[in-house]
Order: C-alpha cells, then sequence, then structure tokens
C-alpha cells in the first residue's frame, strides 16, 4: 500500500526527522492559508498523487505571489494528472502540499527496501539525486552505492560513515546524514515498509540534509498490525475495479484487453493471460480468486469483471485441488443467474470431480460453454471476443 | 528415494486442531503419510484425529521422534511456528501459510540459516513425494509415482505440471512448491541440487514467473552442475510493469525479472522451455529424448 508525500512526510516528523516545513490542502483557499501560515517569500505546491513524473508535467512549482498558489492548486485539484509513469489515465489531485523553498546545493539519492538477494534491509544511495534511480543503476552502477543491514543489529555507524565519505558530506551535512540513517531505519521497521525512497535528499547551501520528498510502501501483509497506516488508504488512486476487488479479498490487476480471466492461483493466473496472447487474444485483467477458491468469491469475480466494458468474453480456469470443481461449478451457474452475464462464458475445470463440476454445467441450461482442456478454452475464449 | 521425504517420515502438524490443520491432516493421513502427532498451545494431552496433541514442538519431538511439519497457523504467528520447529530440532519445515510480513521472513532466515533446518515456503502448496508422503494442500489423487521431480513458485501451476506428468505416464518423483514470496526458505538450486542427486529422479520440471533472478540463477546451476534434462515453463509474458501479480514476489521492476531473459536464460542452459503451461508434460518429454 502506497501513502502520499504529506502522509510520508508526517511519519518522518512524528519520528523527529527534519523535513521541509509544509502543509497540505484540498482546496485554492486552504492552500492560500497554507502558504500565509508558512510565511516567506516563495512556496513550492506539489500535487499528492501515487505515481512519480510530477515535476515534468508541472505538478510541482515554485511561486512566488499568493495569486500563483491559489491558481496552481485551483488548477491541480480535482483533476487527474498524467504523468510518464501512470498515463494514459493519471491520478486523480485530491491535495496539494504546499511547502517552504529551501536553497539546494546538492540532490542526492536515499532509499531503504528489502532486497530479496540478500533477504535483508537494503540502503541505497547515489550522489545523482533528483533523476530516475533504475536510468542511473543502468548506465552509470557504480554511482549506485549499497548497504546492507543485519536484521540482528540494524544499520551500523560504519554503514553510515561509508556512504556519507562515498556522498562527499562533510561538517554538518555529514553529521545530518549519520544522525538521519539509523532514525530511517527505525521508521521502515516500525511501520513495516517495503520501500522507503527519499528522491531527492538535499544538501542546502548553509549544509544541512533535508528530505526534500519521501515516498512510502507499506506491506499489505502487516497491515493487520499497522492499523493507523491502514487508515492512510487512498481509494482514490487505485482503479475502481481494483479498490472493489480489495474489498472482496480478490487479486485483480486491470489490464486493456477484451478476455476477463478468473484463475485460481497467481501463477496459473498469469500463465492463463500468457495462453491467451498466444491464441491471439487479449486479456482484459489478471484475477486470483485464490487457492481456496468458494461460490462466493467467484460471485465477486464476475462482478468485477463485468465492472470492465472492454470484456467480450470471460474465461475461467479452475484447476480443483483443495476446492471440489463441483462446488466451483455451482458458484459459477449461481454467479451467472444473479449478475446476470451477458457475454459468453468459457469453463475449464480441472482436478478434484472436475467431470461432475462438468456436467453441472452441461445441465445448467445457461450459455456456458465447458472446454476440455486448457488450450481449447483459451482457443473459445478468443473466438467468442472477436 | 526421493529428495526431503518419504514413507518413513515422521510428520507433525502445528496448528493441528484449527480448520486447516485438521483438513490437511486427515487428507495427508489418508493418502500415507506417517503423521504422528500436533501441535496446539493449551490442548497438549488431548487426542485428536487418533493422534496425540503437544503444547510445544519440543514436546512433540521429544515423545514422537518428528522429522518433519507442516505450519497451517495464522500470518501473525506464523513466523513464531517455523522458529519454534527450528529450536526444537526438526529437519524439514513446510509452512504453508501466505501472507506473513516480509520483515518477519528477513528474522526467520537469518535464525534458520545458524540452525540448518530446511524450511519451504511460506505461502506454497507444500511438498510430496507420490505414493508416499504428502505434507501441504495438493490433492493427492493426481500423482502418480514416476521419475520427473518438480520444482515451482506457483501452486496451481504445479498442479498442471503434475496433472500432465501422470496423464503422460511417467509419473513425479518429489514435488516442491516453493511459493510465491520474495523471501522465502528453499529455491530452485537447492531443489536442482537434490534432483541431481536423487536416483529415483530422471528429469526436472522448473516452473517459474516474473520477479527476482532466481530462475537466471538456476540457469546458471544448470548449465554448470546438471547431467539430468530440464523442462520449464515461466508465467507471466504478458504481465505489465510494476504491476505486483498476486504473489508478493511476482512483479517486474525496471528491466529486471522479465519472462523474457529468464526463457532466454533457462534455453540458453539447455533447458527445454515450453511455450504454453498446457506444454509442460511434453516438454519433459522432449528433453528426456534428447539425450
Amino acid at each position: 500500500m502506497n501513502l502520499h508525500e504529506y502522509q510520508a512526510k508526517q511519519i518522518l516528523r512524528s519520528s523527529n526527522i527534519n523535513t521541509p516545513r509544509g502543509i497540505a490542502a484540498t482546496s485554492a483557499d486552504a492552500a492560500v492559508n497554507a502558504a500565509n501560515e508558512l510565511g516567506g517569500e516563495a512556496w513550492v505546491v506539489k500535487a499528492q498523487i501515487h505515481a512519480g513524473g510530477r515535476g515534468k508535467v508541472g505538478g510541482v512549482k515554485v511561486v512566488k505571489r499568493l495569486d500563483d498558489v491559489r491558481a496552481l492548486a485551483e488548477l491541480l485539484l480535482g483533476k487527474p494528472l498524467v504523468t510518464n509513469q501512470n498515463a494514459p489515465d493519471g491520478h486523480p489531485v485530491n491535495q496539494v502540499l504546499v511547502e517552504e523553498t529551501l536553497p539546494i546545493a546538492r540532490e542526492l539519492y536515499l532509499s531503504l527496501l528489502v532486497d530479496r538477494e540478500t533477504e535483508r534491509v537494503a540502503i541505497v544511495a547515489s550522489a545523482a539525486g533528483g533523476m530516475d534511480i533504475e536510468e542511473v543503476a543502468h548506465a552509470t552502477p557504480e554511482k549506485v552505492l549499497t548497504e546492507t543491514c543485519d536484521p540482528l543489529l540494524g544499520v551500523q555507524d560504519f554503514q553510515c560513515r561509508a556512504l556519507a565519505f562515498a556522498l562527499e558530506l562533510t561538517g554538518e551535512a555529514y553529521k545530518d546524514f549519520c544522525r538521519l540513517l539509523p532514525q530511517l531505519y527505525r521508521v521502515f521497521i516500525a511501520n513495516d515498509l517495503s520501500l522507503l525512497e527519499i528522491n531527492p535528499l538535499v544538501v542546502t547551501v548553509d549544509n544541512r540534509v533535508l528530505p526534500l520528498d519521501c515516498k512510502m510502501s507499506v506491506d499489505d501483509n502487516a497491515l493487520y498490525r499497522r492499523k493507523s497506516l491502514a487508515e492512510l488508504r487512498d481509494d482514490s488512486q487505485i482503479d475502481a475495479k481494483e479498490a472493489a476487488a480489495n474489498a472482496a479479498n480478490v487479486n485483480y490487476v486491470a489490464l486493456s484487453g477484451s478476455i476477463g480471466c478468473m484463475v485460481n492461483g497467481a501463477g496459473l493466473a498469469m500463465a492463463t493471460m500468457d495462453l491467451i496472447q498466444l491464441e491471439g487474444g487479449t486479456p482484459a485483467n489478471f484475477l486470483d480468486v485464490g487457492g481456496g477458491a468458494t461460490p462466493e468469491t467467484v460471485a465477486q469475480g464476475f462482478k468485477i469483471i463485468l465492472l470492465d466494458p472492454n470484456v467480450r468474453a470471460v474465461l475461467i480456469n479452475i484447476f480443483g485441488g483443495i476446492v471440489r470443481c463441483d462446488v466451483i461449478a455451482e458458484g459459477i451457474i449461481q454467479a451467472v443467474k444473479e449478475v446476470g452475464v451477458k457475454v459468453p462464458v468459457i469453463v475449464r475445470l480441472e482436478g478434484t470431480n472436475a467431470e461432475l463440476g462438468r456436467k453441472l454445467l452441461a445441465e445448467s441450461g445457461l450459455a456456458i460453454l465447458a472446454a476440455v482442456s486448457l488450450t481449447q478454452a483459451a482457443k473459445l475464449a478468443v473466438e467468442k471476443a472477436q | 528415494m526421493s529428495i526431503l521425504v518419504n514413507q518413513n517420515t515422521k510428520v507433525i502438524c502445528q496448528g493441528f486442531t484449527g480448520k486447516q490443520g485438521s483438513f490437511h491432516s486427515e487428507q495427508a493421513i489418508a493418502y500415507g503419510t506417517k503423521m504422528v502427532g500436533g501441535v496446539t498451545p493449551g490442548k497438549g494431552g488431548q487426542t485428536h484425529l487418533g493422534l496425540p496433541v503437544f503444547n510445544t514442538v519440543r514436546d512433540a519431538v521429544r515423545q514422537t521422534g518428528a522429522q518433519a511439519t507442516m505450519i497451517y497457523v495464522p500470518a501473525a504467528f506464523a513466523a513464531d511456528s517455523i522458529l519454534e520447529a527450528a529450536d526444537a530440532g526438526i529437519e524439514v519445515i513446510v509452512c504453508i501459510t501466505e501472507g506473513i510480513p516480509v520483515l518477519d521472513m528477513i528474522n526467520v532466515k537469518a535464525a534458520l540459516r545458524a540452525n540448518g533446518a530446511k524450511l519451504i515456503g511460506p505461502n506454497c502448496p507444500g511438498i510430496i513425494t507420490s505414493g508416499e508422503c504428502k505434507i501441504g494442500i495438493m490433492p493427492g489423487v493426481i500423482h502418480q509415482k514416476g521419475s520427473i521431480g518438480i520444482v515451482s513458485r506457483s501452486g496451481t501451476l504445479t498442479y498442471e505440471a503434475v496433472h500432465q506428468t501422470t496423464r503422460l505416464g511417467l509419473g513425479q518423483s518429489t514435488c516442491v512448491g516453493i511459493g510465491g514470496d520474495p523471501i522465502k526458505g528453499l529455491d530452485f538450486i537447492d531443489c536442482l541440487e537434490l534432483f541431481e542427486a536423487d536416483p529415483e529422479t530422471a528429469a526436472v520440471i522448473l516452473v517459474g514467473e516474473i520477479g527476482g533472478s532466481r530462475e537466471e540463477e538456476a540457469a546458471e546451476f544448470i548449465r554448470s552442475n546438471m547431467k539430468k534434462p530440464v523442462a520449464a515453463y515461466i508465467a507471466g509474458r504478458t504481465a505489465p510493469k510494476g504491476k505486483r501479480m498476486g504473489h508478493a514476489g511476482a512483479i517486474i521492476a525496471g528491466s529486471a525479472g522479465t519472462a523474457d531473459a529468464k526463457i532466454r536464460a533457462l534455453e540458453a542452459a539447455g533447458v527445454v522451455v515450453a511455450q504454453s503451461p498446457a506444454g509442460l508434460g511434453e516438454a519433459v518429454q522432449q528433453a528426456l529424448a534428447a539425450r
């Protein structure tokens, strides 16, 4: 689950980490009030969305007059902001963050993340701040510095020093950085983050180190013990169908094709999408109803798939292990009747009680096509979606 | 032979008296697994499914000589259950539970490195040696004793591989579902190494998916260390970048972890890669015929 920049900075501040002073606003009036309260001669107005690349499309701007704060807030609020990372639809801007401006000398990159290779929390830093770190890593890998943290010990002072020297920090900036890293590590652990990215981390002209931007992702699996973070979820930043899927506890990812898919198991769901493509069709979504699919989750799955107007056929692929195919067949029949499915439905059932399941579907009197193999199911779906 | 578990492996269940634990323990017993008891804190001394219940894994090991465990406790308590099993001297720990926080798994892996116990999972279907020992949620009925070793990151895709090899009469030696989480126990290479050394395994099927670089590392291992033929399938060729596909591990970050990169690496190592999940059985037949 992603947090907004203003929420992430609030978490930093509550952990005694210095950030630029800023106030989030949901209206142009509130933005002007925020600028007044902050004082100073210039402000930066930042659109709050769950995507990067804001600066290049006018989502982050420095302004010097209160009238311009108002004009910019009015321009941004209530409309989607489309960047190179979230095209074509963009994300709606519901808040702007109004911040004081800082005299910047240098821009660095810093992030903490879960590194699956070393199975540790890794700290990634670079002197090339403000840029896409993946591009930096690709073009100039020697400019990306990494330290990994022993889970028993956390980040150590020698690691902080090594990074600070490599980033050529001196004086107060060196001290700030070496204080900041252990603080960030504690924030990472205490909030069950999977990513904490500060890009850029700035060195001011008076040689202090501050996070100018901050992105946090919380481990979804840990939300049960981070209740206050779970409340920060912003469903406006998620596709409506994906939000409905979250609520129904199924895994759904919207895609742009015409064949709706409902599959049990993430791997098989991906494989089904691949097979549709191999047969010349395009999947409308990824939908995993889970290893323990029930008639209820199948019905929920149908409802979510049919929210997408591009769906011209639905392919259901269930390998019944623990879940019996006859139970799934009953769920499908019930859902097709209830939801009023107007598009062709192709079903492939395999595994426990598959024969019985296929028989139930055939005898239901509904327009459900039962396929005998995975390949045939994909072929049928592609044919019917044309 | 086979790998990791066989008809003599003594198995317990953690979360024994719960709904999941009860159901899958019954299934395991019906399959012929040598279940010797289970653990539910606070219910020690009771009998469940005709087997003794213990308060702690330590008690269970002391009184039954258990060597393997299957864990069906909720995600919030699963990391602790893994550590308890390792501390009690269990050799093979199978954790079915999904949704364990990743920071918990970082701690678990650090502890296991010092302990030496073998962890399978979490978030996995488990392990089965066909006709001998079933530890997990896979449907036993589709398995048939045979010569194909299967290692997979995906649950239901493993069933596809099993189903197809059974239908072709090849059968399976052992199938290991290593799970789809980014931080987990045994990985492809650990299982490939065991299969290479197992006289009952003639060929191996590897089922991978997008994300991470374990398939690429497996390809390198196969190229330099394996004589047995290997077939593979990689799921997620059509997955968009930056989107998590169900499994926390299945996400393409930047240019790393794509299906095409994995397929290229495997093919370069002499692995027969199936284009479709329906082609896994034929791919392993082809790999066997080429030797």
